[in-house]
């Protein structure tokens, strides 16, 4: 195996893009563009107009999904790193959520369930929420990485148990924050046209690059998903850079806590972030991550959480019936899956080589 | 197909992801033969070993066996095993959460049930009459992977096939273990079985092989009768070149100039988890010494515990003479130790991750958490080693596990060297890699040495460490049994210390 | 192996706290909602009725944590009641409590079903130990002779007075959003069947009708997504308060009005007290009651059933009332408010 010129690569942008695996996201997204393109071009519209506490704000189908998919996409940061490093899933971080949602509003709204005005500054409730939600990511990752339980067994504790818990926080009331003031983080802020939570998505992402850049988190819990015996006799701790990825994603929870009960002012404990769990490990593995550990790209998992947001809201366009949503959902996605299996991209990468020598051979003919 | 062949390859092509792996091999098995397959790493052995029991699919040529019609496919292990062709790999492609004996069998039962008994019976027959000594209902994670190895050959010696190939089989196993492996492919060949054996013992190729095929740089370079080809000639076709030989390092001196000065490394009543009795150990600045004994000897236990590998039990330790804990890995990466591990697959690389990131780990870990390298620096370490160590790979970016064995190993040894080690420590670097690579190691280790670095060397081949170490540490039932400098520095005197009094 | 087998033991050890500790935190959540539900005298005969019920999960939704608490407070001790109360989320987990309640001899079995069918043989072991069982809140598919009444909503008639009321409205035409409830669910077939029905009569247009399986958020996605298709709409028709608040975000979102003379007709089930509230202030239109106080229901069942009285018909329907913004009043809100 000498030293060959790049078979495959030729160096050409086309043939590098091809081989990464932000490709398969991208390949749905586009695909699902062209769908609506032809089916409606008006899915792409976007307008400002005023809403009803007179702020301008943009709406249109592709503003729907940049602000809906935001806790996905911010939850997708959190798994991704989990996976790499634990070679396992966090199954409930929909029940997380529901816990810092939970923990927001007794902080907001104290002991009465609808007070007339915040009983505490939205920071306080929110960091409150974050060393929360930290707690419990802990707790996962302390039974991943210390007792080595399967991450899907040991998260299924809190699966079980969180929205039992976030009901408890607050006695089983279901308090309403009052006031406009904590509806800015699910709607917008007043002079900003842009949906707040894409703006807190956007920050995330921001952190994330600088977090992947600035520290070595992403080469770290990288090396303990792939080879744990390695990491370890290279100095690393892969029981703390495992617990680390899990507290990061207890981060993550906090701040879409934060989002889904200011859309709303009030939590719902048995459907509030129902089966996002499932949802952002789809995005994770739409982005062509292995799930079971290892090597990752971020860009592609936040990509893939959008894509199933923009998945989500063509369905709700074309007004799909209630019966059969779950049945096309299913489709798509496990087109989408298989896709961006490794085999596939193989047989598929295989068969556009054949294709192009027969072009070549063709072409050599004429 | 001629006459009295078993196997025929023609014209195998095989590429992957920048390395043309396989270029119009051809290659011929005939009845009852054992049949060398030879080359450096990277020549191309492994590949066309993998195309042959489907875990690769050739990308074009025909195959040929015995009693089939016309040219066969072969798309997965299972239409290999179908056709006869049976495999030992060298590394071990079992299931370690099974028994011994659910891994001799497993997936070759016929029908639903299973029976146990049965299973377990013919296993300990089996396994009894390869001289194993092993409970056929252990569980295969708990036994040595010498035995796991043996137990590896003995379900593939069991099947019924005409073909067995023996993927460097011989690797892990020590001297007495290889006999019996060879008693037993003796037996084969009486029945007309066909053997290609892959292995970089030359030894052995001349004690059991008929015939030899040397590959190199993924082109067929021949095929000989064993008689015909002396082993210095068959060197010199695997490598490409006339030998400059291993004589060059043969004469030069081993002796070690003691200045009396402070050791870099001392160690006293040293024990780890792993069973070994409390030891002794120093070693000097320039200086190259070794641990050997046989397989199993507690050799590779204490140096895992001089670098706080495993878990360290009692013993005081000192750097430069001042008193120093070492009771993790990083506490001896921060003391300037640097340890290349055994089990290159399971301790050494990070298989999904590119050569550069294989290569920045260990200094990376060292500089710290928030001080990442940027990825031109990274580039530069890496491709400063690659050109420094000679590493064969298309890229920087390149999976480590697409590398050879000996080009990852090297990737191993780049990684440490990368962190300027006052004390490095190589246990079995030369494992499963050919000859030239093994050359290139022992001189850069003597290089290193000459340049003021402390290294500890182990190998199984004897005669390796006695080219490269000025003193030897013999080590018999986990225990340090004598140390050996000067004149000592001797094949036989090894032998004796190693079997110990009674034998003399 | 040794170890894992340990691991596995922990877990479960960890599970059973978990749930543990979800049971406790309803029951702390008694003391606070006794005040609630209207304090009934002891039981006539004077000795301690032994009840065990089982219910859904409490977190389920405010109804059937108003309904735990009403019951939690009706069938306590000070009552004269010794109640053992059971939560399952499944069918599975119910008939298991059913069981142990059996082999604990209770007097009486108070049983709201997660599933209608499975449960012919545990109530024929209730028949054969003298339990007698009462069902409250969901029928079961078994023979009628196993129990002794059922107490229910029905669903369909609440559904059925949502849209007469709508029909009163006399609108010029009729574009409604239909968010529907988790589909199959006994809650989203009755209010869904009565719109289906009438809207066929009517000639009415159900511009967009999809299951947001009682969740806000998604039914302000669906919302959403309707306003950003341009579609035209006059009605909301949300089969619980939690998807008409959803779809009212959606609506404020693009300053489209809604509530009492305005753009659009908001409709709500299950009668939350916040939602009554926006009744009150005009935002929304109407709202559904489903009444989870059925607890009055079962005590005067069992008094009858203590004097030797049968219970003729079986079915008990409760009375379920419709609010309506323009009448609705704080004295509604304090009474009916979950």
């Amino acid at each position: 195996m000498s030293k060959l010129p790049d078979v495959n690569g030729g160096g050409s942008v086309l043939s590098r893009v091809m081989r990464n695996q932000i490709l398969i996201p991208l390949a749905a997204l586009f695909l699902l563009a062209i769908f609506n393109l032809i089916a409606d071009p008006s899915f792409f519209a976007i307008t400002l107009k005023e809403n009803n506490m007179g702020n301008p704000v943009l709406s249109g189908q592709l503003i729907s999904i940049i602000d809906n998919g935001s806790e996905l996409a911010i939850l997708a940061i959190g798994m991704t790193l989990v996976t790499a490093s634990s070679k396992g899933q966090d199954i409930s971080v929909g029940a997380a959520v529901a816990i810092s949602g939970s923990v927001i509003l007794r902080v907001l709204c104290g002991t009465d369930n609808s007070p007339e005005t915040l009983q505490a500054p939205i920071i306080v409730a929110f960091l409150v929420a974050a060393v929360a939600s930290m707690l419990f990511g802990a707790f996962n990752g302390v039974l991943v990485a210390y007792f080595r339980i399967q991450p899907m067994v040991a998260t299924l504790i809190l699966f079980t148990a969180g929205r039992s818990i976030a009901a408890w926080i607050n006695n089983n009331q279901l308090p309403i924050a009052p006031g406009e003031e904590f509806k800015v983080f699910g709607g917008f802020i007043p002079g900003i046209p842009i949906p707040t939570p894409f703006l807190i998505a956007i920050l995330c992402f921001i952190v994330t690059w600088a977090m992947l850049k600035f520290t070595n988190i992403g080469l770290y819990s990288q090396s303990v998903g792939i080879n744990e015996k390695t990491a370890r006799l290279n100095g690393l701790n892969p029981e703390l850079i495992k617990l680390a990825t899990y507290v990061i994603l207890g981060l993550c929870v906090a701040v879409t806590g934060l989002i889904k009960v200011s859309r709303i002012s009030t939590i719902n404990y048995s459907v509030i972030a129902k089966d996002i769990e499932m949802d952002t490990i789809l995005a994770v593995a739409l982005g062509g991550n292995s799930l079971s550990g290892g090597k990752f790209n971020m860009a592609a998992s936040i990509l893939g959480a959008y894509v199933i947001q923009f998945l989500t809201t063509t369905l709700y366009k074309f007004k799909v019936p209630s019966t059969a949503l779950p049945a096309y959902k299913a489709v798509v996605v496990i087109v989408l899956v298989v896709l961006s299996a490794p085999v596939v991209r193989e047989k598929l990468s295989r068969l556009m080589k054949k294709i192009r020598s027969s072009k070549n051979t063709a072409e050599n003919h004429a | 197909m001629q006459q009295g062949s078993l196997l025929e390859l023609r014209g195998i092509y095989k590429t992957f992801p920048g390395v043309k792996a396989l270029q119009n091999v051809d290659f011929t098995l005939r009845e009852g033969e054992i049949h060398a397959l030879m080359g450096e790493n990277g020549a191309g052995k492994s590949t066309l070993i993998k195309v042959l029991t489907g875990v690769h699919i050739k990308d074009e040529g025909d195959i040929f066996i015995k009693g089939h019609e016309g040219a066969v496919q072969i798309r997965s292990p299972q239409e290999a095993q179908r056709v006869g062709i049976s495999t030992v790999y060298q590394e071990i492609t079992l299931c370690p959460n099974l028994s011994v004996a659910e891994n001799i069998f497993i997936g070759r039962s016929k029908g639903v049930g299973v029976k146990w008994k049965e299973m377990n019976r013919r296993s300990a027959e089996l396994l009894d009459s390869l001289g194993i000594a092993v409970k056929p209902t252990q569980q295969l994670a708990s036994c040595s992977i010498a035995v796991q190895q043996m137990v590896a050959i003995a379900r593939a010696v069991d099947m019924e096939c005409s073909v067995l190939i023996l993927d460097e089989p011989t690797s892990s196993l020590d001297e007495s273990e290889v006999a019996k492996l060879f008693k037993r492919r003796r037996q084969r060949k009486e029945r007309g079985v066909g053997i290609i054996f892959v292995t970089h013992f030359l030894d052995q190729v001349y004690e059991v092989c008929d015939r030899i095929t040397v590959l190199r740089d993924g082109q067929l370079v021949g095929e000989y009768e064993i008689e015909s080809l002396p082993r210095l000639q068959l060197v010199s076709k695997m490598l490409g070149k006339e030998l400059d030989d291993m004589a060059d390092i043969k004469n030069e001196t081993k002796t070690f100039n003691d200045d009396g000065s402070t050791p870099v490394y001392e160690a006293q009543n040293l024990c780890s988890s792993e069973g070994i009795k409390p030891f002794d150990f120093h070693i000097k600045r320039g200086e190259v010494n070794g641990f050997t004994g046989l397989l199993g000897s507690g050799r590779s236990e204490c140096v895992r515990a001089i670098y706080g590998a495993d878990t360290v039990t009692s013993g005081s330790v000192k750097m430069d003479g001042k008193p120093v804990k070492i009771t993790k890995p990083k506490d001896a990466m921060k003391n300037g130790i640097a340890y290349l591990p055994e089990d290159r697959k399971r301790d050494g690389i990070v298989g999904d991750l590119s050569v550069r990131e294989n290569i920045i780990l260990a200094l990376q870990v060292k500089t710290g958490f928030f001080r990442p390298f940027s990825r031109a620096k990274a580039n530069e370490y890496a491709e400063k080693y690659i050109k420094l160590l000679d590493i064969k790979t298309a890229s920087t970016n390149t999976p480590i596990k697409s590398l050879s064995g000996g080009n990852q190993q090297k990737v191993i040894l780049a990684r440490w060297l990368l962190t300027d080690p006052k004390y490095l420590i190589l246990d079995e670097p030369t494992r499963g890699i050919d000859v030239g690579t093994k050359v290139d190691i022992q001189k850069l280790v003597l290089k290193l040495a000459s340049e003021g670095m402390s290294v500890t060397f182990i190998s199984s081949e004897t005669d390796e460490m006695l080219r490269t170490c000025s003193r030897l540490i013999v080590m018999r039932d986990r225990k340090v049994v004598g140390e050996l400098t000067g004149d000592q520095l001797t094949q036989n005197t090894i032998m004796e210390t190693i079997a110990g009094g009674d034998r003399k | 192996m040794k170890l894992k087998r340990i691991l596995s033991g922990v877990i479960s050890a960890f599970l059973c706290i978990g749930m543990v500790a979800g049971c406790s935190g309803n029951d702390n959540s008694k003391s606070s909602t006794t005040k609630k539900a209207e304090a009934a005298p002891a039981a006539s005969s004077g000795k301690t009725i032994k009840v065990g019920i089982i219910n859904n999960d409490p977190n389920e939704s405010g109804y059937r944590t108003a309904n735990d608490n009403d019951l939690k407070a009706a069938f306590s001790k000070e009552n004269g009641y010794e109640p053992t109360f059971a939560y399952g989320k499944t069918n599975d987990e119910q008939i298991a409590a059913a069981q142990k309640m059996i082999q604990d001899e209770v007097d009486y079995l108070l049983l709201s079903a997660a599933d209608t069918a499975g449960w012919d043989t545990v109530l024929k072991d209730a028949q054969k130990a003298g339990i007698k069982v009462i069902l409250f809140d969901r029928t079961i598919d078994a023979d009628a002779s196993l129990y002794e009444a059922s107490i229910v909503s029905d669903m369909a008639k609440e559904g059925q007075t949502a849209v007469d009321w709508l029909v009163a409205q006399g609108l010029s035409e009729y574009n409604i959003i239909h968010i529907q409830g988790q589909m199959g669910t006994a809650a989203q077939k009755g209010r869904s069947g009565a719109l289906d029905t009438t809207a066929k009569e009517k000639g009415w247009n159900i511009v967009s009708q999809q299951t947001a399986e009682w969740n806000a958020e998604k039914a302000q996605q669906i919302v959403q997504a309707a306003i950003d298709s341009g579609t035209k709409f006059n009605v909301i028709y949300a089969e619980n308060d939690d998807m008409a608040k959803g779809a009212v975000a959606a609506l404020d979102k693009a300053n489209i009005s809604h509530g009492v003379g305005k753009d659009v007709i908001v409709m709500g089930f299950d009668c939350n007290k916040w939602a009554l509230t926006e009744l009150l202030n005009k935002n929304w239109n109407y709202d559904g009651q489903c009444n989870p106080f059925q607890s009055s229901y079962i005590k005067d069942i069992i008094t009858k059933l203590e004097n030797g009285q049968k219970i003729e018909p079986k079915t008990i329907i409760m009375d379920e009332k419709g609010f309506d913004a323009a009448t609705i009043t704080q004295e509604d809100v304090d009474k009916y408010g979950i």
